[in-house]
């Protein structure tokens, strides 16, 4: 008795619990599903046949009517998407890096008072901040521009704190003094040594700040006007407005839609050990 | 500008007194030389916005006398703030937003925390599988999230629709009353996964030996999730409840992309649309003095719960 209690409880119980993550799994997995299954359709069975299931696989004819679509328009919002991104998250992984190197190793005074402000910087909304900026970058002329949307972008202050903590655990300060005996400078230091020891850390900061510009809506929104600068979120945004008289605009929403969040969800799955490396250390907090 | 914080920069780059001045450690200009990247964009693109948006809340356009007077810009003092709590449109927008925090908030926090729990048992198998599917929502932008939910919702292309009237229901996602839980379930879907893999992290770093004495004892996988883990994981599950509230309170992307579907989101349906908005007629002044109440919110409210939680839990 002692002994089969247990056993038929975890048995019921793992039951329970694998039906409850299965409901929980079709939840996260049905918009998806459902956009692909969409994306392979021709608009004229979007509403006449049932979502879930497929009809003709028209998924070619979406991708070339997709990218034909206005001059192409849509590949130069996936190109601007993919600039924003990837040089806004390398140079933002490398600034943050910098400060929160110096942050973990440098003793000098007004450091933790620094360290704090950035940590409120943590907490600052940046939909607070576009409305402000927009108004300053109005009155220096780069409004509308790429830089109007890449210069804020590269300002990341989780991704100080991150490094701040990565540094004091992967840097060692026996190999910091040793590179100094050797004469090395202090940005030879960082970047012949501490760099090797800090790549993990730096994909992990990298990724975090790769998905924030790449999520983003609200800035883009406020700072451009020129469709030619859109991101594609922008860009499936006012397409996403037209459908009402453009209908048949839906299909090509619904398969930029996909084409957006492939590469990044296959990103994902890839890189899926740095990710937790970040989550863990802002679980620390 | 540059000079500011290449100054302040110097100024707190002088060692500490603790240290020999020749223990090979930094000269000042390279400590500068380090943190200087980072903090001129962080003062430019962060600290001056906000500050030249405080300043802007306290002004005041206003008009010389006549017909034919001209406009002028002058100190207002707490004027615009005033009208801010005079809006009865900021008023109803708060109040959706805070009804929406109120539910969804914890609804989403507690189904990431059972699913951070059962992953950390040994009941499940294919945990993989589970944790990949629950944070691949993470990937996809708030946008594309509401254009794909928007379509489950539509009457004329939801399978959901279908398969709900096929069991003899009417659902009107985009109805007056359930426009908010549809925006809300974008939410949900969007952020449950992030917060499960902060939890589920949490625990992972959770020694064995700790729960090795109560699993001796006979306590259920049950009595050890609640009042030994949770207990533990405190921390983050503050942590997530504060970033939820900021985002809460920050809510614009999902809600702008249903009200091009429905009638029954208006163009200031939550505080920020409203500062939107209001920007988007000009009235900067009015629009400054929205975002600074909605971030002194955000921040009373995040310190207000860690000060709250963290006396109560003994933090």
């Amino acid at each position: 008795m002692s002994i089969q209690t247990p056993i038929r409880e975890s048995r019921v119980s793992r039951t329970a619990a694998m039906a409850l993550m299965f409901l929980l799994a079709i939840y996260f997995l049905l918009p998806v599903y459902f956009l692909i299954v969409a994306a392979t359709k021709p608009q004229g069975d979007l509403a006449s046949t049932f979502g879930l299931a497929f009809s003709h696989f028209d998924l070619f004819q979406n991708l070339s009517t997709l990218f034909g679509r206005s001059d192409g328009i849509f590949g130069r919002w996936a190109l601007n998407s993919v600039i924003y991104a990837v040089l806004g998250a390398a140079v933002g992984t490398l600034i943050s890096a910098l400060c929160g190197y110096a942050l973990a190793k440098f003793r000098f005074r007004g450091r933790e008072f620094l360290f704090s402000v950035i940590l409120g910087g943590v907490l600052v909304p940046t939909t607070a901040l576009a409305l402000p900026l927009f108004l300053l970058f109005s009155a220096t002329g780069i409004v509308n521009t790429y830089l109007a949307v890449f210069l804020p972008s590269i300002v990341s202050p989780f991704g100080v704190y991150l490094a701040r903590v990565f540094t004091a655990a992967a840097v060692p300060d026996e190999i910091i003094e040793a590179a100094r005996l050797d004469g090395a400078g202090e940005f030879r230091t960082f970047f012949s040594v501490a760099f090797k020891l800090l790549t993990p850390s730096l994909v992990t900061i990298f990724l975090f700040q790769f998905v924030g510009i790449w999520n983003n809506f609200f800035l883009p929104m406020v700072m451009l006007q020129e469709e030619s600068l859109f991101p594609i979120t922008l860009g499936l945004y006012g397409w996403n407005g037209q459908t009402a008289r453009v209908s048949l605009l839906q299909e090509s929403v619904i398969t930029g839609s996909l084409v957006s969040i492939v590469p990044v969800i296959i990103l994902f799955i890839l890189l899926q050990r740095f990710w937790r490396a970040g989550l863990a250390a802002g679980s620390l907090k | 500008m540059a000079d500011i914080a290449t100054r302040a920069a110097r100024v707190v780059a002088e060692p500490g007194g603790r240290r020999r001045p020749d223990d090979g450690g930094p000269r000042a200009g390279t400590v500068v030389a380090f943190l200087t990247p980072f903090f001129l964009p962080f003062v430019l693109f962060y600290l001056v916005p906000i500050a030249y948006a405080v300043w802007q809340s306290f002004l005041v356009v206003r008009r010389t006398g006549g017909q034919y007077g001209t406009s002028y810009t002058t100190f207002g003092g707490f004027e615009q703030y005033a009208q801010v709590f005079q809006n009865t449109e900021f008023w109803a927008s708060i109040g959706r937003i805070g009804l929406f925090g109120i539910v969804q908030v914890p609804v989403m926090l507690f189904v990431a925390l059972v699913m951070a729990l059962l992953l950390d048992t040994p009941l499940l198998r294919l945990k993989g599988f589970f944790r990949v599917a629950a944070f691949m929502p993470y990937a996809v932008p708030g946008v594309i999230a509401a254009i794909m939910w928007s379509f489950l919702y539509s009457p004329q292309l939801s399978p959901v629709v279908d398969l709900l009237k096929g069991a003899g229901l009417q659902p009107d996602f985009l109805g007056p009353g359930a426009v908010l839980w549809s925006a809300a379930n974008v939410s949900t879907w969007l952020w449950t996964g992030y917060n499960m893999l902060i939890m589920f992290s949490a625990l992972q770093a959770i020694p064995e030996e700790l729960y090795e004495a109560a699993k001796l004892d006979g306590a259920s996988n049950w009595a050890i999730a609640w009042r030994i883990k949770v207990p533990i994981i405190a921390p983050s599950i503050i942590l997530t409840t504060v970033f939820s509230i900021i985002g809460t309170l920050q809510l614009y992307a999902e809600p702008a992309v249903l009200r091009q579907i429905s009638s029954n989101i208006s163009s200031t349906f939550t505080p920020n649309m409203l500062a939107y908005a209001v920007a988007s007629g000009n009235n900067y002044q009015q629009a400054a003095a929205i975002s600074v109440v909605i971030a002194v919110i955000t921040f009373v409210l995040s310190f207000g719960f860690m000060r709250l939680t963290s006396k109560k839990a003994g933090l």
